[in-house]
């Protein structure tokens, strides 16, 4: 029985973290083509990466992309967190349900509707319309994230900021912010590397010259089936793992999640 | 100064049918320790956060320092709160969690340092102005919101059931900490409370509230020997409390002594006299507490308790005792 149990969590990890793998292994094959096993082991497909126009300035759009929308997401997701854990308005759970409305609707449809009704007939840029759908996908996990660390701070704390002579502006920036900045870092990784990853959205909202990584890769591959592409996932597959332990070492980020 | 706080016809509302607090008047006297005192739910804390301006009175004025307050906002009232809960700020050490009023009044650092080390000493609390909340006792964090509070110098201290979260022994000793600093420092301060022995042991004056309304204010000695009712007597550990019709008690033979229009009669358990006397009860129940031995009997007026000297021989349960409900150790008590 034991055996049997070891035996299905080895699948079950096989299974999860083969394709990361494989990839990774992929991406530094010698041959021409991607393909598993490697015609062979060198770095030339991790260097040609760094030297293909496309992915680096897709790379840096991404990077853009993602901090702006995240710093959007929370400068839209922090006062409305505040406002329903502590004001506690009419219809506080409807409000909720819509705010988290993106995170269930498939991000195809997102994508789809805002091109066809926002960004078409209002002739909005492309930059623009990415950091609009981008912002919208992540809104809801940053009032998630931080109400959920607003739970723990009780509200007699911002009385006695304000009995000691605070405005509720100062009681907010003295003591509310720099009690819940844990769950304000965490909600920008969390939305930093969802904004990063994310495909269905930016497919749509994507246009010529302007591209996310994600799809920059998806068009290169359309034409261009050599192993740089494995090479690149590999590296950022690593760069997220990287971000994410780091988040758990130094923030325990699994506790908002 | 008599009227350095003063609430005339204050009537504050939760929104429910009937309001919290209605038409309370009261005034207090500079460096006075008043207490608001009675269960929970009688509007004690709802008039001290009204007060503290964390709540808008429906209806009234309140006046400190012969300035009308009613509708200044909490933190430019010049009046200090310290929570039951403590409320100290997570991310700040003590030092910076006393320094917080200071800071945000723009004081140099240098007197900062000064006053916030001096009122740290004040409370015993220096060796520890460097450590964060969490890792102090629940009474060292009461005592670095009391110096939190005090250090601004505010006009008015208000406290709300400061000891209540605190062990016997520890609340026993903060309760002497601030009866002195109060002395020290003159510091007029409204003490919140539901346990009659803290208010009785610190306040200048005692203010019984019930329902929302005042039942009874007056000095300690006042409340607690001269009850107006039977509520507040209830509440002054008078635990033979009846109710007069005409000046009689209802199932025995009214005591022999002239009652008038009182509402009702208490006797404290030491006062009724065991062993002799006109009634008869039934021991129902005996508790040994030291020095005296507390008896429950049943009569006919209802239970009564009474006190022997654990010394005196021991009465049996079930057993017919002869007592007595003297004049002297009386209370008349005006209202119900």
């Amino acid at each position: 029985m034991r055996i049997a149990g070891n035996l299905l969590l080895t699948l079950v990890l096989i299974f999860l973290i083969g394709p990361f793998v494989i990839i990774c292994i992929a991406g530094l094959s010698g041959g021409e083509t991607l393909a598993f096993p490697p015609d062979g082991l060198s770095l030339r497909w991790v260097q040609r990466v760094f030297e293909v126009e496309s992915f680096r300035s897709a790379f840096w759009l991404s990077i853009a992309l993602a901090i702006g929308s995240t710093l959007l997401a929370l400068i839209l997701g922090i006062p409305a967190a505040y406002a329903l854990d502590r004001y506690n308005p009419p219809m506080a759970e409807t409000i909720r349900n819509i705010v988290t409305a993106p995170i269930i609707v498939p991000g195809i449809i997102v994508g789809l509707a805002l091109l066809r009704h926002l960004v078409v007939p209002l002739g909005i840029p492309i930059t623009l319309a990415l950091i609009i759908g981008h912002t919208a996908l992540l809104v809801p996990y940053a009032v998630r994230v931080v109400s959920a660390s607003l739970v723990n701070l009780r509200t007699d704390v911002e009385e006695a900021a304000v009995m000691l002579g605070a405005s509720r502006l100062q009681s907010f920036f003295k003591v509310v912010l720099p009690n819940i900045r844990s769950g304000i870092l965490a909600a920008f990784i969390i939305g930093f590397i969802t904004s990063f990853n994310q495909v269905p959205i930016s497919l749509f909202l994507t246009g010529p010259g302007v591209t996310t990584l994600p799809i920059g890769m998806m068009f290169y591959m359309e034409f261009n089936y050599d192993p740089s592409v494995a090479a690149l996932s590999g590296l950022l597959a690593i760069m997220s793992l990287a971000i994410v332990m780091l988040a758990e070492k130094l923030l325990g980020l699994s506790r908002y999640v | 100064m008599s009227d350095f706080l003063k609430l005339d016809k204050l009537t504050l509302s939760y929104g429910g049918p009937t309001p919290a607090v209605e038409n309370l008047d009261f005034s207090m006297g500079k460096s006075e320790l008043v207490a608001l005192l009675g269960p929970s739910g009688c509007g004690k804390t709802t008039t001290m956060r009204a007060v503290a301006g964390l709540m808008k009175p429906v209806s009234g004025t309140i006046t400190l320092d012969e300035r009308d307050i009613t509708r200044v906002s909490a933190n430019k009232r010049g009046v200090g709160l310290v929570f039951q809960s403590y409320a100290l700020f997570p991310h700040l050490s003590v030092f910076e969690n006393v320094a917080f009023g200071l800071r945000l009044a723009r004081v140099p650092g240098a007197e900062i340092k000064r006053r916030v080390d001096a009122v740290l000493a004040s409370v015993g609390l220096s060796h520890l102005a460097a450590r964060q909340p969490r890792e102090l006792s629940g009474g060292q964090q009461q005592r670095v919101a009391l110096a939190r509070s005090i250090v601004v110098e505010p006009k008015l201290l208000l406290l709300d059931e400061p000891l209540s979260n605190l062990d016997a022994r520890l609340r026993l000793e903060m309760r002497s900490e601030l009866a002195r600093l109060q002395d020290e420092l003159g510091i007029t301060m409204v003490y919140v409370t539901h346990d009659q022995a803290e208010a009785l042991a610190l306040a200048d004056r005692i203010i019984v509230m019930r329902e929302g309304r005042i039942e009874q204010a007056g000095t300690p000695e006042d409340i607690y020997e001269r009850p107006v009712s039977i509520f507040v007597a209830n509440f002054m550990g008078f635990e033979n409390c009846f109710e007069l019709t005409d000046g009689k008690l209802k199932g025995i033979a009214a005591p022999s002594f002239e009652t008038g229009s009182a509402a009702g009669v208490a006797w404290r358990p030491h006062a009724v006299v065991l062993g002799q006397g006109p009634h008869t009860g039934t021991v129902i129940g005996a508790s040994y507490l030291g020095p005296v031995v507390e008896y429950l009997l049943s009569t006919p007026l209802g239970d009564i308790k009474a006190e022997a000297p654990a010394s005196a021989p021991r009465h049996a349960m079930g057993q017919a005792i002869a007592f007595d409900l003297p004049q002297a150790g009386a209370v008349l008590l005006a209202r119900p």
